[in-house]
């Protein structure tokens, strides 16, 4: 097992995804982004709605970064990874709704249901190779609504209806509204999961795990456990994408069956693909496009529709599409792939 | 009993409609491997597509043909200008590239002609007959039109020179293209035909569902279900596949309704008709993802 890399010859080198970390600056600008709520709410320059969105870029980008872990890291294919957003969801909101749990003691659980729920989906998942996994998450997540409007869970989930949760207020009278606090909450949490995530990838187990991506057959024959650790990395990559649900859940005080449908699943691996499939910075990336484009893409279309004089109603999944398209073309690894290839080239004499 | 026997009879219907999606999904996975998963989008577009032709005043026997032949047009379109550059490409960006597809197609027909939903006339004439208690004159024809593709389809990869072409390049295209075949048309040639088969599945299931762009959703499901049932590398078994999930669909339906009704347990019904194909797509790929009809693939080291 510990022989899948040279470290000798592969250490100096980052990690394929760019795991090369200036930290010093990564936490200056994490340190400007805690101390927003404190310096934008008190001014009222940044408003607790612009908060609310920053929050949701955070939490697709923890979803994201689950969605790296399977599928950049370890080269299975989700089509499927709404149905764990949707598990992490419901887990907080059924705590928080039923058994009168505070929110921040949902995210454990709601990282264990999702856990297991992915290893035991990854055991299955384990016989199959690239299209038949992408076919099998696929019809997950189309079925996702359905199972959630299942009978015999109404009288948790509420069926059709969904549940109603109510934001916490920050604590020890805290001078922070409630959508600035669940921003410093959301901002924290992602920050452990990031760090968590890389030094997980860093070590001799994210090291198997490239190594099964890259060359199955000989990864399986140097010992690495490769029904193990890929249910392993399902079970690691829905526990991310789950808390990114919980979280979800918390800070749009809301869920329902509808708002698990396929779409979800797509952006989610739109946003893995846009930002760098194999990247921590990419699923930042990923996060922000995912968000704006849930937001902004709207206004965006109608304006293209409007100055091209088009005969139909754009619609944003339109220029979803396409985007999709000629990203993999222009730029197979991501925004964050295109930047670092640039990067070199540019340092390059 | 009689009732069981309705079951069955319209589950065929239905299984006709899946049967054919099957075949178009295994026309691209044989010639391919990939598993194109917008081809249900893209026959709610050729559906849409025969719609408006009939809004135009012509008569669906008449639109039927234009459009298929649009459809073929755009998928070898498709296949030449956005699969082909990328046939050395990782599964991933494939998969991307098919998603992508699918929401352009599923958005573009919700932006020319809404989201609201559609009636679809039957093509075919009411007309009663024998057993037409068991099924209506639409789903009689389904079953026709669907049989009536795959033996057309049987005879064209059986007796031209064409349909031996695109087998031998779908089967070995190293030797293929030693002999002479332009492989890359054929493998253009069968995305056309799965569009074909499609856009025909499409305008018979529209009547059915109703016209909308989320109508394929589901059957798209039952669709790969049936493929994989079948044996998504044999046409023929992906036909089996199709009718025999169908079937399955309506009969599991039946009994949970019959548990509920004498026992009162409700365990399954209508509203969990997309996780029983989910299961069954598990179940089949994990147990025998080769199918009941496929071939064995055999990876070499």
């Amino acid at each position: 097992m510990a022989t899948t890399t040279n470290p000798t010859s592969q250490a100096p080198v980052a990690a394929p995804g760019g795991v090369a970390w200036r930290p010093w600056w990564i936490w200056i600008g994490l340190a400007g982004l805690a101390l927003l709520p404190f310096v934008g709410g008190k001014t009222g320059l940044i408003s607790n709605f612009a908060f609310l969105q920053l929050s949701l870029m955070i939490v697709y980008a923890i979803a994201v970064l689950g969605l790296n872990l399977l599928t950049g890291f370890n080269g299975q294919i989700s089509l499927g990874h709404g149905a764990f957003f949707a598990v992490g969801a419901y887990t907080a909101a059924i705590l928080i709704d039923q058994a009168n749990w505070p929110f921040w003691a949902t995210l454990p659980m709601a990282a264990l249901a999702c856990f297991v729920a992915g290893y035991l989906f990854g055991l299955p998942a384990l016989r199959l190779e690239g299209h038949y996994l992408a076919l099998a998450t696929f019809a997950l997540a189309v079925a996702v609504p359905q199972i959630l409007k299942y009978r015999h869970f109404e009288p948790f989930t509420k069926g059709v209806q969904g549940i109603n949760i109510f934001k916490a207020d920050p604590p020890f009278a805290l001078p922070l509204s409630s959508d600035q606090w669940m921003f410093l909450v959301v901002l924290a949490v992602a920050i452990v999961m990031f760090w968590a995530a890389r030094n997980l990838l860093d070590s001799r187990i994210g090291r198997a795990l490239r190594a099964l991506r890259d060359q199955p057959l000989a990864a399986d024959t140097m010992g690495v456990n490769s029904s193990h650790y890929k249910a392993v990395t399902f079970g690691i990559s829905a526990l991310y994408t789950g808390v990114a649900g919980a979280l979800h859940a918390i800070i749009f005080e809301f869920v329902s069956p509808d708002s698990f449908r396929f779409e979800l699943s797509i952006a989610i691996l739109v946003g893995a693909v846009v930002g760098g499939i194999a990247s921590l910075p990419g699923a930042v990336i990923g996060g922000v496009f995912v968000q704006a484009i849930e937001k902004y893409a709207d206004a965006l279309t109608k304006k293209i529709s409007a100055t091209v004089h088009l005969p139909l109603e754009l619609q944003p999944w339109t220029i979803y599409g396409i985007a999709l398209i000629i990203l993999i073309y222009t730029m197979p690894t991501g925004v964050a792939g295109g930047l670092s290839t640039l990067r070199r080239r540019l340092k390059r004499p | 009993m009689e009732q069981l026997t309705q079951q069955i009879a319209s589950g065929l219907a239905n299984g006709a409609i899946y049967a054919s999606l099957a075949l178009a999904l295994v026309m691209i996975f044989v010639s391919t491997d990939h598993i194109n998963f917008a081809q249900g989008e893209m026959a709610m577009f050729s559906a849409y597509l025969c719609w408006q032709v009939m809004q135009w005043g012509l008569n669906f026997w008449i639109a039927l043909p234009l459009v298929a032949l649009g459809s073929f047009l755009a998928g070898v379109a498709i296949q030449r200008m956005i699969l082909q550059p990328l046939h050395n490409a990782p599964v991933l960006s494939v998969v991307v590239v098919f998603i992508g597809l699918l929401t352009i197609f599923h958005s573009l027909a919700g932006g020319i002609w809404s989201f609201t939903i559609k009636e679809f006339p039957s093509p075919f004439p009411k007309v009663a007959f024998a057993g037409s208690g068991y099924l209506g004159s639409h789903q009689v024809g389904m079953i026709l039109v669907t049989l009536l593709l795959l033996f057309g389809l049987y005879a064209f990869f059986r007796f031209t020179p064409l349909g031996l072409a695109m087998r031998a390049a779908a089967q070995n295209p190293g030797s293929a293209r030693l002999v002479g075949v332009r492989v890359d048309w054929m493998l253009a040639l069968g995305w056309g035909l799965a569009a074909v088969v499609g856009a025909v599945a499409g305008t018979m299931v529209a009547p059915v569902v109703y016209l909308e762009p989320n109508m394929m959703a589901s059957i798209l499901l039952y669709g790969f279900a049936g493929a994989l049932v079948g044996g998504i590398s044999s046409p023929g078994g992906a036909v089996a596949g199709g009718f025999i999930v169908g079937v399955l669909e309506n009969l599991i339906a039946y009994f949970g309704n019959l548990l509920e009704k004498t026992s009162g347990i409700y365990v399954i019904g209508n509203g969990e008709k997309l996780s029983v194909a989910l299961v069954i797509v598990i179940i089949v790929l994990t147990l025998k993802p080769d199918g009941l009809f496929g071939q064995v693939s055999i990876k070499r080291v």
